[in-house]
């Protein structure tokens, strides 16, 4: 079999695995067979891209080409933010094991189908090129992700996926309305021929709504602010694998399905002619600002890096507005790269919550002698967060900050840098309490994390690390990538 | 302009805003999955009615016949059902367990902060 028949299985793999892990007996064989799907879909994916950056790779399904059929269309966007997923999952699923065994001690099972089903869903919706499939997979992988979500132990679990499933329904349904009107308009659903036939409907108003509709049903998906407001507590309160999994996967595929439907099927002639722009910048801005100042805020160590995601997509919105090659990599690099940071900070919050029970700030106070290498762990990934150099965290800033200043839009990089700022106050506040306050009295001295939870969280930091130094696979793939976006065939 | 020509699109948009304003104006979590399925349902009927063509036959194929509707938005719609039903039987799900939790379902009087102490 060639690469390109091997390509559908990083979707179809786990999909199918799903079912069989949720009949399976015990704790070690759901994992395992969850494990071994993953790292196949990882190890596919990994073929495909030097592939598909040359060249858009497609595959039709029961050998029905277009427009009857559904394809998979992947280039180098597609692919990079494929593997990026699943090497996510590859990398959590060992660290999630411990966690889960503790959190989630009944039926795991089932709790390794549905993160299949979650995992499977993300992929699907990176790979396929038609326009319904990607609500058929977003609804796969949010369904799975609500109930995922309310398997955590705090009371508040359920009351948190409920909220996310109403706006995550809302955002779907949004979505599947804006396809509609689009369908209705040109009678394709295929992203390569609606990109053909739009233009010719451009100016009518089904299509200007339509457009509207997507991209505030995808800007709930991905948790722009101001349609943020499930995220913080859909975070807090998942369990610690579930959380490590969103926060890396999950509004990053919502920002390329944004990408793809904004700029490769509506086309850049006519997102000049609607107020995309403005609207992204005067949000992402607010978002930065805003969410930075609410993480300061947080006691909760695990709502604060939330908070921090939310300011983290509003640089890519920021990145995003400047609707230019240079804009949309640096989104799509800045993308790649809050995925390793934000994973290795949760991964060591939630190590610290495993240890000692609590997720509150004032609970860290100590850990610095105790647990150091997580703590350490957590200080240089927000050492990332914040963008000192040679880490991934300054790459994104550094192109975002260049593409402001060739745009001659110095107000951004003020606020790229006041948002830096800001970072450097939430991080230093979990920091100072871990490195410089000393433990509670009365607390049994912590132990530091088993060898399990330590391993994956520092190969996420030495990732951080290497990306920062070594840029040729995320610039170079992320430029390719916008340049295939942006030059009309995806 | 003719109006009453369009009277399926103004049903979609009639059910469309009932749906969403019960969503976003009522606290009951059970009053919520009603407005979300009524605002599921007005996309179906939208999906739907755009297939239909007027004068046409049902997309079945007989002798006779040359003119069908479009058969594609009832399979997507199929599909979309579905889904909706499974949310809503994982909203259900959800409202019960936080009833458990919390003993009320009314989503705007309960609050999430005291998360993170765990609760077995």
């Amino acid at each position: 079999m060639s690469i390109l028949e091997w390509m559908p299985f990083s979707v179809l793999l786990p999909l199918l695995a799903a079912p069989v892990c949720a009949l399976l007996p015990g704790r070690f064989l759901p994992w395992l067979l969850a494990m071994a799907s993953v790292t196949a879909s990882a190890v596919i994916m990994a073929f495909v891209l030097p592939e598909a950056v040359n060249e858009p790779m497609r595959y039709f399904f029961g050998d029905w080409p277009p427009p009857i059929g559904i394809e998979y269309r992947v280039d180098a966007v597609n692919a990079f933010i494929g593997l990026l997923i699943a090497v996510m999952g590859t990398v959590i699923l060992p660290w999630g094991r411990i966690s889960v065994n503790r959190e989630v001690p009944q039926r795991q099972g089932l709790f390794y189908a549905l993160f299949l089903l979650s995992f499977a869903g993300l992929m699907g919706i990176t790979l396929t090129g038609d326009a319904f499939n990607v609500f058929v997979f977003l609804e796969i992988s949010s369904l799975s992700t609500y109930v995922l979500v309310a398997q955590g132990r705090s009371r508040a679990a359920p009351l948190s996926a409920f909220r996310y499933l109403v706006m995550g329904t809302l955002g779907a349904t949004f979505y599947l309305i804006g396809i509609g009107l689009i369908y209705i308009m040109t009678g394709t659903l295929n992203m390569v021929d609606l990109a053909e036939r739009l233009p010719a409907v451009a100016d009518s108003r089904a299509v200007q709504a339509a457009f509207a509709f997507i991209i505030v049903g995808i800007g709930l998906k991905l948790a722009l602010f101001p349609l943020h407001r499930w995220l913080p507590g859909a975070y807090a309160n998942a369990p610690s694998a579930v959380t490590v999994f969103l926060a890396s996967t999950a509004t990053k595929v919502a920002i390329y399905v944004l990408l793809r439907l904004v700029f490769t099927v509506f086309g850049i002639e006519f997102v000049r002619q609607m107020p995309f722009a403005e609207v992204f910048f005067v949000l992402g801005v607010i978002g930065i600002l805003f969410a930075s100042i609410w993480a300061i805020e947080q006691d909760n160590a695990k709502r604060l890096l939330a908070y921090s995601s939310v300011a983290q997509v509003g640089y890519m919105a920021l990145a995003i507005s400047f609707v230019s090659v240079a804009g949309i990599s640096a989104g799509l690099v800045h993308m790649f790269n809050h995925a390793l940071m934000k994973a290795a900070l949760f991964m060591s919050v939630c190590t610290v919550i495993y240890q000692v029970g609590s997720p509150h700030i004032s609970a860290f106070r100590g850990l610095g002698r105790q647990m150091p290498l997580t703590m350490l762990a957590f200080v240089l990934a927000g050492l990332s967060l914040i963008g000192v150099p040679l880490t991934v965290g300054f790459i994104s800033k550094w192109l975002l900050i260049e593409t402001a200043m060739a745009d001659g839009n110095w107000f951004a990089v003020v606020v790229v840098l006041v948002g830096s700022l800001l970072a450097v106050m939430y991080i230093g506040k979990v920091a100072e309490a871990a490195w410089l306050r000393p433990a509670p009295e009365g607390r049994e001295p912590v132990r530091e994390a088993h060898p399990g939870l330590l391993v994956p969280m520092w190969i996420l930091v030495a990732a951080n690390f290497y990306f920062g130094i070594d840029t040729r696979l995320t610039v170079d793939v992320a430029r390719r990538g916008a340049e295939m976006l942006m030059g009309g065939s995806p | 302009m003719d109006w009453l020509g369009h009277f399926n699109y103004w049903v979609v948009i009639f059910l469309m805003m009932t749906g969403f304003y019960a969503v976003i104006a009522r606290g009951n979590m059970v009053k919520i999955i009603i407005g979300l399925n009524i605002f599921q349902t007005s996309v179906f009927i939208l999906f739907i009615s755009a297939g239909k063509i007027i004068g046409a036959s049902s997309p079945v194929l007989e002798k006779g016949v040359d003119l069908y509707s479009n058969p594609l938005p009832h399979v997507l719609i199929l599909t979309a059902i579905v889904v909706g039903v499974a949310t809503t039987a994982v909203g259900l799900a959800l409202a019960v367990r936080v009833r458990e939790n919390y003993g009320s379902i009314q989503d705007d009087q309960l609050t999430e902060e005291e998360d993170g102490e765990p609760h077995t």
